[in-house]
């Protein structure tokens, strides 16, 4: 197109029309014009690709850092007198001044008067709690610890992450009191840093533990389960459903206006705001049939009923790219209905199904508003072990952290977003190989 | 719990009952008999009368105990079912004779439940639709329509006193639909030009790897989950306007309307573009080459040829576009405030329907009061408004296709 358009400039002198001055002129205005025109289609594709490259960006930028903790080493000593008689036995752990054995060699190392009740506790809360849920672990596991010296990274609490992590308040803010730590609590992290005692480690836990209302202890893992439970109940419902609905259209509905009615439903049920799927569970699933609140199940009904018309519609253009000449054949050697759908047109159909589920259930996957109407939106602390319990999904955890105001929080959010977006780029990536893979022209 | 595993005990006899019934018609055959079917078609038909009296009971069943729980009913519903699906497969068995036309009678049972699974899509509509006028319903019956829908001043959660039924606060929500069709009108006015600029881009300019490499990419605005968007318009875009317009000497509310809007517009993109382009592309060669004959340059033949022809479809697009705007929830929950302000100013803080439903009814118990209520006679608007929108929308691009085919 363009080298045609060079030579028409090229001959504009030889046409008799274009000696003329006024259409000249005119010409060059159309052919600015759509320059112009051009440039802005391409400022429109370059905003919208710029947007997605900032967004990206931005999680990446804040979230990266979700997966590093920063741990603190200390010497502890399993003092048996500290532990008490019984210290080793089961029960009598979860009494046991555990924090003592960390705080000792806190205090070894930055003396502080015992009666400094406020510096104490300002130089305590540098090690999370989660120090004393470790060292009841370890003794758990190994009674014959105490009594001894074992040295521990121990994890530092989630300011002296942030800290260490570059995204405190600086310097001037901390001295006007603004920031979280005090400019005391910043010289012993500076000094700690200095000596080597203070790392920043994989963060296992993020990946290992349920939510918490402590950010360096919270993990998605009861989310990424709740997320699991609820598309497995999803995907069990809208597979077999939306496979038979589409087939049914398909090969055996008769062309008349009831199943004209049910192509018009199907088409409007996927444009419906999935937030009126959520008032639909709350009002059919919890008060009428009185299905628990907040369980997976409930979410993954809703979902399914949202996701169905999805898949359906995604069933139905498989099933007709199946040439005809195909179930012709089949019936000229005696196959009945049934036979010729189970043994050709599903089969060959069945990647275009498959892939149309993937993309149906990646969007299940990314969806929050529903799930804030049944309840999932609860503060659970606790993995789900069965669908019927409590629970919460992947973006509704999203939903949670976005909105707590601890700046730690921001992180694990962005976190949570990357581990969301890598699901999500696994499966349609898995559903574009599977049509690139089994794509057939007939 | 007790449920699956009655369900898994019902599929285990229904493949029990596959196998007796095939193994008896392979006997038949065995001793010289012709069959009609297949044999595992008869062993499809005993498998079929094992499980599906034994799951509609199940089905019934529990939905009968969850309403009137008892001791017994658990127990009794176990026994029911399991003795239904035993019986069916001893009777079903018994039927199995060379001449039975097992397939006939199987394909008619498949037949049937195909249909029946067609008809879940229409009950969830019903449902949506019966679900919503019901609450509706009940809401209407303390607080007129008019008020609703003419009512200037929306404050649900003031309780004027302890006690009152119905008047826990005032449930006029024009601020609610200003504040949705403000922060919907933003999404447009950055969607649209966008979108359709891209969309022309695409299928008009771009060279096939271009198109290739750009049309994924849009796509991938469109997977992103909304949850993601809000929290970044939340954290990064509002921000970031707030700074911008105190440079500008403006007064900018933290949780301006201009932030949800311009960030929802850009999830919106990839649906114009992708109708866009499929229109565009769908108008027939002939009509631009004409074009080019005349002397008419590339975006001449597009703004005077190309958009004329596609424009019912990009329009179509468009309306479902706005339905989508006008349900979206997630952004608006984390970025547009709580606040029913009556205004057009996209710099303040506006409110809109789904924001309203969702904080009306999240960590809400109580069914009854009048606050919950409310939640679903919004929920009614809002899906009738995006009804009309749809089924418009869908109405022109059908109308549209039939022109070219």
């Amino acid at each position: 197109m363009s080298a045609a358009r060079r030579d028409r400039t090229a001959g504009r002198s030889r046409h008799p029309a274009l000696a003329d001055d006024a259409v000249r002129r005119r010409l060059g205005k159309r052919y600015a014009r759509e320059r112009r025109f051009r440039w802005y289609c391409r400022i429109a594709v370059g905003l919208a690709v710029l947007f997605l490259a900032v967004l990206f960006a931005d999680v990446v930028g804040k979230g990266w850092s979700a997966f590093l903790a920063a741990e603190v080493r200390l010497e502890v000593h399993f003092d048996p007198e500290v532990l008490g008689a019984a210290g080793s036995a089961p029960g009598a752990l979860a009494f046991a001044d555990l924090d003592a054995m960390w705080r000792e060699p806190l205090l070894e190392r930055f003396p502080v008067a015992a009666d400094d009740r406020a510096v104490r506790r300002a130089l305590f809360s540098l090690v999370s709690d989660g120090a004393r849920y470790r060292l009841q672990e370890m003794l758990a596991e190994d009674p014959s610890l105490v009594g001894e010296r074992r040295t521990l990274w121990l994890l530092a609490d989630a300011e002296v992450d942030q800290r260490l992590k570059g995204r405190g308040a600086d310097a001037e803010a901390v001295a006007a009191g603004e920031g979280r730590l005090s400019p005391r609590q910043l010289a012993w992290i500076e000094e700690l840093r200095e000596a080597g005692d203070l790392r920043l480690a994989f963060n296992h836990r993020f990946f290992t533990r349920g939510d918490s209302r402590e950010p360096e202890l919270a993990g998605i893992l009861g989310a990424a389960v709740g997320s699991a439970y609820t598309l497995l109940i999803t995907l069990a419902i809208c597979f077999p459903l939306g496979v038979a609905t589409a087939v049914y259209l398909e090969e055996f509905a008769p062309q008349n206006r009831w199943t004209d009615l049910i192509e018009v439903n199907i088409n409007n049920l996927a444009a419906v705001p999935s937030i009126v799927f959520g008032l639909l569970g709350l009002a059919v699933f919890l008060n009428f049939f009185g299905l628990p609140r907040s369980a997976p199940l409930v979410g993954g009904l809703v979902l399914s009923l949202m996701t169905l018309p999805t898949i359906i519609i995604a069933a139905r253009v498989a099933l007709r790219t199946v040439p005809p000449s195909i179930r012709e054949a089949a019936y000229g050697l005696g196959a009945t209905p049934l036979q010729v759908i189970q043994h050709h047109v599903l089969p060959l159909s069945l990647p275009g199904i498959l892939t149309g589920t993937i993309l149906g259930m990646a969007r299940a996957l990314g969806e929050t508003a529903p799930l804030l109407m049944i309840g999932m939106v609860a503060f659970i602390v606790d993995v789900p072990s069965t669908p019927f319990d409590s629970a919460t999904a992947l973006p509704v955890q999203i939903f949670l952290w976005a909105d707590s105001p601890e700046r730690a929080f921001v992180e694990k959010t962005s976190g949570a977003i990357l581990v969301l977006l890598a699901f999500l780029i696994a499966m349609n990536a898995s559903a574009v190989w599977l049509r690139r893979r089994t794509e057939r022209r007939w | 719990m007790t449920l699956v595993w009655l369900v898994a005990a019902v599929l285990l006899l229904a493949a029990a009952g596959h196998l007796l019934g095939r193994r008896r018609a392979l006997a038949y055959r065995a001793a010289g008999e012709r069959l009609h079917s297949l044999p595992a078609h008869y062993g499809a038909y005993v498998g079929l009368w094992s499980a599906v009296p034994a799951l509609v009971a199940l089905a019934l069943g529990a939905f009968a105990a969850g309403r009137l729980a008892g001791r017994w009913a658990a127990p009794a519903l176990a026994g029911v079912v399991l003795v239904l699906a035993v019986g069916g497969l001893l009777w079903a068995r018994q039927r199995v004779r060379p001449g039975m036309p097992a397939i006939r009678k199987v394909e008619r049972t498949v037949r049937a439940f195909l249909l029946l699974a067609s008809l879940v899509a229409i009950l969830t509509t019903v449902g949506i639709v019966l679900s919503l006028l019901f609450e509706a319903l009940r809401f209407f019956g303390r607080v007129p329509v008019t008020e609703l829908l003419f009512g200037l001043e929306w404050s649900p959660q003031t309780a004027l006193r302890a006690d009152q039924v119905g008047a826990s606060g005032s449930f006029g929500a024009v601020p609610l639909f200003t504040g949705t069709l403000l922060i919907s009108g933003i999404a447009m006015a950055v969607a649209v030009p966008i979108g359709l600029l891209s969309a022309i881009y695409l299928a008009e300019y771009a060279a096939p790897r271009v198109r290739n490499a750009l049309k994924p990419l849009l796509e991938v605005l469109a997977g992103i989950p909304t949850v993601v968007y809000g929290f970044f318009a939340a954290l990064t875009v509002a921000p970031a306007i707030r700074r911008w317009g105190e440079a500008a000497g403006l007064d900018v509310a933290s949780e301006s309307a201009l932030a949800a809007g311009a960030v929802m517009g850009i999830m919106i993109v990839p649906f114009v573009s992708s109708l866009s382009d499929d229109v565009i592309t769908a108008v027939p060669r002939g009509l631009r080459e004409a074009s080019f004959g005349l002397g008419a340059t590339q975006s001449e033949t597009i703004r005077w040829i190309v958009l004329p022809a596609a424009l019912p479809g990009i329009v179509g697009g468009v309306l479902l576009a706005v339905s989508r705007a006008i349900g979206e929830t997630m952004i608006v929950v984390m970025a547009a405030g709580l606040a029913a302000n009556l205004t057009a100013n996209p710099l303040d803080a506006v409110t809109t329907v789904t924001v309203q439903i969702v904080t009306l009814l999240v960590g809400d118990q109580e069914f009854d009061s009048a606050k919950t209520l409310a939640a679903f006679a919004l929920g009614l608007v809002l899906f009738l408004v995006t009804l009309a929108f749809n089924v418009i929308a869908l109405h022109v691009v059908r109308r549209y296709r039939e022109q070219y085919e």
